[in-house]
């Protein structure tokens, strides 16, 4: 089970029977809008707030993951979720309604891989049969979290990211058919005493890698072993300056097989500054653009490493660092694996 | 020629602002807040007046202006009333554009969804 220093191995293989992956309007006119289940017109969600959006596209993807497993929605034994905003709540609402015990995470935008990685010990150490694993973020409700006033309008510099609005949700089952989860690794928190909130790429490129050093190194592989390595929001300032760090550690890493799901979401012509970000971005590539393309053939293993800046509006107001962190798991197709 | 001086101190004021976002990192709350305390220093020093004989809406544009607004309804009217008309007369220049920004705020509130 423990796979080197902080490393799990899954030897039972937890099965990922199927997603939920729900975005905005915004999201539609990206290079995967193909990949979502359901696509939304209106950023509200005819809802009163962009937080009860948030809490419905969570609902959403969860509610997909499900009806495309074919099961009920009883016989799911718990529901791992987390986002950005205040305590949690829109997870704890969509909770309330998926109606079944729930663990509430925090990791930031690395949200997604920590409860894929905890639902797959679950379900690997015999826990659970069925566990919604998921995670939403709204633009919105992000600015409103993090930003100024949004009715200020303040400057962005090139450096900021695009908070994306959607929800991934995966159901992890002990067997049946769908890409296992292999292993998992949990990151650690990588401070560099960086400040500034509009570069969080830059902040987390290195707790990635840290991560994927770690990684490779209990699960005593080179990089190559994974079709891709995905990180999860470095957008372009983070994704080069991560790339050039892995390479001063003596990883050998094809810079094709090394993407940003921040990078994957919206489409080039898109005023996203760096790229994409939030919690749902991992989730939506992942669940969505990446696993088609393993059920396609495409890919055969690939090594999610979701990246989370943990700082919260009161300690940049008080001056402090940001805090970051990347947690990585591996999805491989059956047959494809080791 | 009053054209171009305005271009040039206008958009050298905004310069400023513009440094203080990017190389030293401050939230738009504290570059405005700094500006406006600026415009107030300026005209206390007696300086801010003949920047907009000089440059005319170049300096009465840009934000520092307020500031001197601020000190100059304050100065005004203590000469004529004392020590209390500094309190009474910082929003006396200033008080057209409070309260435009409050009417329009609240028309475009009820337009609008006011929620962000």
């Amino acid at each position: 089970m423990l796979m080197g220093r902080s490393s799990w191995q899954f030897n039972n293989q937890p099965v990922i029977l199927s997603t939920g992956v729900v975005g905005g309007p915004f999201e539609a006119q990206g290079k995967i809008a193909k990949d979502f289940d359901i696509l939304h017109e209106d950023l509200w969600l005819k809802q009163t707030s962009f937080e009860k959006a948030q809490q419905m596209m969570m609902e959403e993807a969860s509610q997909v993951a499900v009806k495309k497993a074919n099961i009920q929605k009883g016989q799911v034994d718990y529901f791992i979720s987390g986002d950005l905003i205040n305590q949690i709540t829109p997870s704890t609402f969509a909770a309330k309604s998926v109606d079944v015990p729930y663990l509430g995470i925090f990791s930031a935008c690395a949200t997604s891989a920590e409860s894929l990685a905890l639902a797959a010990l679950i379900i690997n150490s015999g826990g659970a049969n069925y566990i919604l694993s998921g995670t939403a973020s709204h633009n919105a409700a992000a600015e409103r979290q993090f930003r100024y006033p949004t009715e200020y309008g303040g400057q962005k510099p090139p450096t900021a990211q695009w908070t994306v609005t959607g929800a991934g949700c995966a159901l992890i089952a002990p067997s049946g058919e769908g890409p296992v989860i292999t292993t998992a690794t949990i990151g650690k928190v990588v401070d560099m005493g960086l400040t500034d909130p509009f570069n969080m790429g830059g902040a987390m490129a290195p707790a990635a890698v840290d991560t994927i050093v770690r990684h490779l190194t209990d699960r005593n592989v080179d990089a190559d072993f994974y079709d891709l390595i995905i990180t999860g929001d470095l957008g372009k300032i983070g994704r080069e300056s991560s790339y050039d760090l892995l390479k001063e550690k003596g990883i050998k890493l094809d810079a094709k097989k090394y993407v940003d799901c921040g990078l994957t979401v919206y489409a080039d012509d898109q005023p996203v500054q760096a790229g994409g970000s939030g919690t749902a971005c991992s989730a939506v590539a992942t669940y969505g653009h990446f696993l088609n393309r393993m059920k396609e053939g495409k890919l055969n293993r690939i090594l999610l490493v979701a990246t989370g800046s943990l700082h919260s509006p009161m300690s940049v107001q008080q001056n402090n660092s940001i805090p970051c962190i990347a947690h990585a798991v591996s999805i491989e197709s059956r047959g494809g694996g080791s | 020629m009053i054209y171009f001086w305005a271009f040039v101190v206008g958009g050298l004021i905004c310069v400023i602002g513009q440094i203080m976002f990017d190389v030293f990192k401050l939230t738009p709350a504290h570059t405005l807040t700094t500006l406006v305390i600026t415009g107030a220093i300026l005209d206390g020093l007696g300086l801010y007046e003949p920047l907009i004989n000089f440059a005319g809406a170049g300096a009465t544009v840009p934000i520092t202006s307020f500031g001197n607004s601020l000190v100059h309804g304050a100065m005004a009217e203590a000469e004529e009333h004392g020590l209390i008309g500094v309190i009474t007369g910082i929003f006396e220049v200033t008080s057209a554009g409070i309260s435009a920004a409050i009417i329009f705020g609240v028309i475009a509130s009820l337009l609008f969804r006011p929620k962000g």
